[in-house]
């Protein structure tokens, strides 16, 4: 088991090599940078090709890569033009929003996914699963961005049931019971918003897993020594479609990623995936390289997550 | 010299392992094999799963890299042929176990049967398809069902289209792998007495793979017994049916189901004896490592694996 | 008389084929007594493993149709929970591919002894794991205290049949039902679960049904055999004179098919055409008629029935008595008869 753990991550090492260069060359080739914004008529153009060449923005990508990645291995990730400071400490508050906000999301899919899938998986091709199945293709076709939109003006203006936007009441003091509190307020709508949407994949992975085993020739051996329906779906049937669901964790996180890039945007709510989008805009390219760089590394560590978990569920994997 | 000659034959396939996935180990899946075979008769190749003898006859046709050996087909060395158009691909032939997986699903018999032919010969459309329903009829499957696709046809038809696949180029030897072992009794009587007729209407040498013994006996002129990728025994189906010398062997010989009833009682007891022989004479058979020895020749055509006296 | 343990009568098992029931066993009755083996052999397609599943109310979509007595309950009409409270205990099922039949995400231990505790929920743990070692050792598995705690993945074909068994007979069930037992098995290890079976039978006193299509397990197990065709039972008898005198068409046929290993045949015995399928079986008249066209149709019944010639021996349709293979001629069909 630890040999294939250590193989798996031994091979995420190029894959994170190869990453962080895609992302800076791309970053590079985006047009203007952030002083670009700041050019007008009482700003010298010399002047800023002196900050430019000060900078090393003028230098070869591969010298400013290797001046990057140097910081970046010690913890420093570069300083932001326009908030004036250390982008670690501007992703810091943000990361911790955007990991409460993508926790909640996954336990939200699962609490959707989870009977809904049984159900449909159990009485397959009955009116229950063709109801959730055409549920999920509704969460297929939908797309989040307007899902979201609807919920917020449905919700949070229209019945004022949530805050509209933020991740705390202001005023606040960190710590105490209130500002918990105030914090899950804050994160319930987008979550709900992200989970419905996103859960129609768990639905049907879980779905098919359990029609699949239904057939399985040891259910039949199950039935054989008098175990009850019941029995047979909670011990035999659940616990073999199960193991693969927790594999699938994995991969929902990256999933996660990509939908918390409109939420927080949509719901106002301050974590990476709207800092990804402002600085996009602000062209402030050191939190934008940032901030892709451990959204891609959060991805590669969902894939090493999923196959783990498998190696360790499953023990016919677990032997090797 | 033989037909067919097989010299010492491996088939070693690497494990691999570490933390880089480097080759730690081999399974010896075939560890020095020696076949000679005659012109037009038929050679059993028995033995338990994992004894080797599918992957030996897989590397004679060239579908397993052969570690080391040669294999030597009617004067020509054919080791790790390329299974592309060489004169020998063209006489060897093989016969699968499952004709339900072995037929691709997708095609109808037409273009199952003439996919050798296009490989090796330019024939018009029409030459193809009279060729096509003159095999058909040869495996006693009506010329009109070139046009349907294998679902539409039983186990045994189906088998009979992999045998029309085999022959159409007209090989001259035919390794038949488990031909008859997914099929129904009755069945696998229509499959081998076909296998009898064509062997001598087109003048066939076969070598044929098998777990069942009572097929080999009723196929085989001569047979050889393998046990973790080596022979244990080998001689003619008389020496192996009536005078096995090697413990595995018998135990093999006694393990086949009799079909009268009332031999069961001596049959049972005459297992257990074998059983308790095995048990007691098992190192004198088999080396430190649970391997056969090499063979050592008791007559003339019959060989066993026996320890080098002295 | 023999103490009679199961008896079916006129079971029809019928699944449905788009809007129609097909009956894959037709209208048959049989019974099993007390420690005796009865082999049902036949071809796939005959009905023998629907038989089976019927006989262990295992089939989820079919229609059943009259009575599996066993003891004074009538198993063709329990409802789920009583027939649970059969299954496993008084009646235990051995299958064909004990990989396929094995949970593989659970160990041995638990997967016997859910077995045990499904039957009896005062057990203890303790005394569970007791049990459940007592059955590894007594069929025949070796360093069983190490065993228990492996997957099905990591044993051998033959090991896996053994925890199979030993799963099945948990209970000490009265009857055995074995689908097949050993044609996923090697013959050595064949004649080893054969062997296994025959002691165990003896040990508990148990009646068992073995449906085969291997006539060499047959010889070697059987005390009684009901050959199969097309959903129903052509030929019943005790295995000797089965196999000495057999009568109907298609126990001749499938006798002759055989490639013996006392006598030289150059040639086997092929039945002619192919096993029909469910929607095509022939419902009228006798249903082997169309694999021996030689025979006239004069010598079938119209409505073929099972008739018993000997005590003990039955079988269906009079065609029997005009039936001869093509090759064999007239003179050696009366020396037979």
């Amino acid at each position: 088991m630890w040999k294939f753990s250590v193989r798996r991550t031994l091979i995420m090492i190029p894959q994170l090599i190869v990453l962080s260069i895609l992302i800076f060359v791309l970053g590079q080739l985006m047009p203007g940078d952030a002083l670009s914004g700041q050019v007008g008529p009482d700003v010298d153009p010399a002047r800023l090709d002196e900050i430019r060449e000060q900078m090393g923005w003028n230098d070869p990508w591969h010298e400013q890569y290797a001046r990057w990645m140097g910081g970046v291995l010690q913890g420093d990730l570069g300083e932001s033009f326009r908030f004036k400071m250390p982008v670690t400490e501007l992703i810091g508050q943000r990361i911790v929003n955007s990991f409460w906000l993508s926790v909640a999301t996954l336990i939200l899919t699962y609490i959707i996914a989870i009977p809904l899938g049984i159900t449909s998986g159990r009485f397959n091709d009955t009116w229950r699963d063709q109801l959730i199945t055409g549920y999920s293709y509704v969460g297929f076709a939908t797309p989040l961005f307007i899902f979201a939109l609807v919920m917020l003006w449905l919700f949070g203006f229209t019945l004022g049931w949530f805050p509209t936007s933020g991740s705390v009441t202001p005023g606040l003091e960190p710590g105490t019971f209130e500002y918990v509190m105030s914090k899950l307020y804050h994160l319930l709508l987008p979550a709900i918003s992200m989970a419905l949407i996103t859960t129609y994949s768990t639905i049907q992975y879980l779905r098919n897993e359990i029609v699949d085993t239904k057939q399985k020739d040891f259910i039949i051996t199950a039935r054989a020594k008098g175990a009850s329906e019941t029995r047979v779906y909670n011990r035999h049937i659940l616990r073999n479609s199960l193991l693969p669901i927790a594999a699938f964790l994995g991969f929902e996180i990256t999933g996660l990623i990509g939908g918390s890039i409109f939420i927080e945007n949509i719901f106002g709510y301050p974590g990476m995936g709207q800092l990804l989008v402002e600085s996009i805009s602000l062209r402030d390219y050191t939190v934008l390289t940032a901030v892709t760089l451990l959204f891609g590394i959060a991805s590669i560590l969902g894939a090493l997550l999923s196959d783990i978990i498998l190696s360790i569920v499953d023990p016919r994997i677990r032997i090797k | 010299m033989s037909y067919l000659e097989v010299k010492d034959l491996k088939v070693h396939f690497p494990i691999k392992g570490g933390i880089f996935g480097r080759t730690v180990d081999h399974i010896k899946a075939v560890d020095g094999v020696s076949i000679s075979l005659e012109k037009g008769k038929t050679y059993g190749l028995v033995g338990e799963s994992g004894s080797g003898k599918s992957t030996t006859g897989r590397a004679i046709i060239g579908l397993n890299n052969i570690t080391s050996g040669k294999v030597i087909f009617d004067g020509t060395d054919i080791t790790n042929i390329k299974r592309t158009k060489s004169e020998a691909t063209k006489n060897i032939q093989m016969i699968f176990q499952d004709p339900y997986s072995s037929l691709n699903p997708k095609k109808r018999v037409v273009d199952i049967i003439s996919e050798p032919l296009r490989n090796f010969e330019n024939l018009t459309r029409k030459e193809e398809r009279k060729r096509v329903q003159e095999l058909l009829e040869l495996v006693g499957l009506s010329p009109e069902s070139i046009l349907k696709y294998p679902h539409e046809f039983s186990g045994g038809q189906r088998q009979r289209i992999g045998i029309a696949r085999a022959i159409a180029l007209k090989p001259k030897l035919i390794i038949a792998d488990e031909p008859v072992s997914a099929l129904d009794v009755s069945v696998q009587a229509q499959v081998l007495n076909f296998m009898k007729e064509i062997q001598k209407e087109l003048d066939l040498t076969y070598l044929f793979i098998s777990h069942d013994l009572g097929v080999i006996k009723h196929m085989c002129d001569d047979i050889g017994i393998m046990y973790k990728g080596r022979y244990v025994e080998e001689g003619t189906a008389e020496d192996i049916f009536l005078n096995p010398q090697h413990i595995y062997t018998k135990r093999l010989v006694a393990a086949i189901p009799d079909i009268d009833p009332n031999k069961r009682e001596a049959k049972r007891k005459f297992r257990e004896e074998v059983k308790t022989e095995y048990d007691q004479s098992y190192n004198d058979y088999f080396d430190e490592e649970g391997l056969a020895y090499k063979l050592q020749p008791v007559s003339e055509t019959h060989l066993v694996a026996l320890p080098e006296k002295g | 008389m023999a103490d009679k343990l199961l008896e079916i009568k006129n079971l029809t098992t019928s699944f449905r084929i788009k809007d129609d029931y097909h009956a894959a066993v037709d209208n048959l009755s049989l019974t099993v007594n007390k420690n005796e083996v009865l082999a049902i052999v036949g071809e796939s397609g005959c009905g023998k493993s629907a038989l089976a599943f019927s006989i262990m109310g295992l089939h989820t979509r079919a229609k059943i149709d009259g009575d599996i007595l066993y003891r004074d309950h009538n198993i063709a009409k329990m409802t789920p929970s009583e027939l649970n409270k059969v299954r496993g205990k008084d009646i235990g099922m051995i299958f064909q591919d004990p990989l396929t039949s094995l949970n593989p995400l659970m160990q041995i231990e638990e997967q016997i002894g859910e077995t045990l505790l499904l039957h009896n929920k005062e057990m203890s743990k303790t005394a569970r794991q007791e049990r459940v070692l007592d059955l590894l050792n007594k069929v025949g598995i070796p360093r069983a205290e190490y065993v228990m705690n492996q997957f099905p993945h990591e044993l051998s074909g033959g090991m896996r049949q053994r925890v199979m068994i030993a799963m099945a007979i948990a209970n000490k069930p009265e009857l055995l039902i074995a689908d097949e037992p050993t044609t996923a098995l090697d013959v050595t290890i064949q004649s080893q679960i054969l062997d296994l079976i025959n002691k165990l039978k003896d040990e508990m006193n148990a009646g068992i049904v073995l449906i085969t299509h291997d006539l060499g397990v047959v010889a070697e197990m059987a005390d009684r055999v009901a050959v199969m065709y097309a959903g129903q039972i052509v030929e019943v008898a005790d295995v000797k004179t089965l196999f000495a005198n057999p009568l109907h068409p298609y126990t001749r046929s499938l006798l002759n098919s055989v490639p013996n290993s006392d006598q030289e045949q150059d040639q086997l015995h092929v039945i002619q055409g192919i096993v029909p399928s469910l929607q095509n079986l022939p419902r009228e008249g006798c249903r082997f008629s169309a694999r021996i066209p030689w025979v006239d149709e004069s010598a079938h019944e119209k409505h073929p029935e099972l008739r018993e010639v000997d005590p003990g021996h039955q079988v269906r349709c009079t065609c029997y008595k005009h039936f001869s293979f093509p090759d064999e001629t007239k003179e050696e069909q009366h020396v037979l008869s």
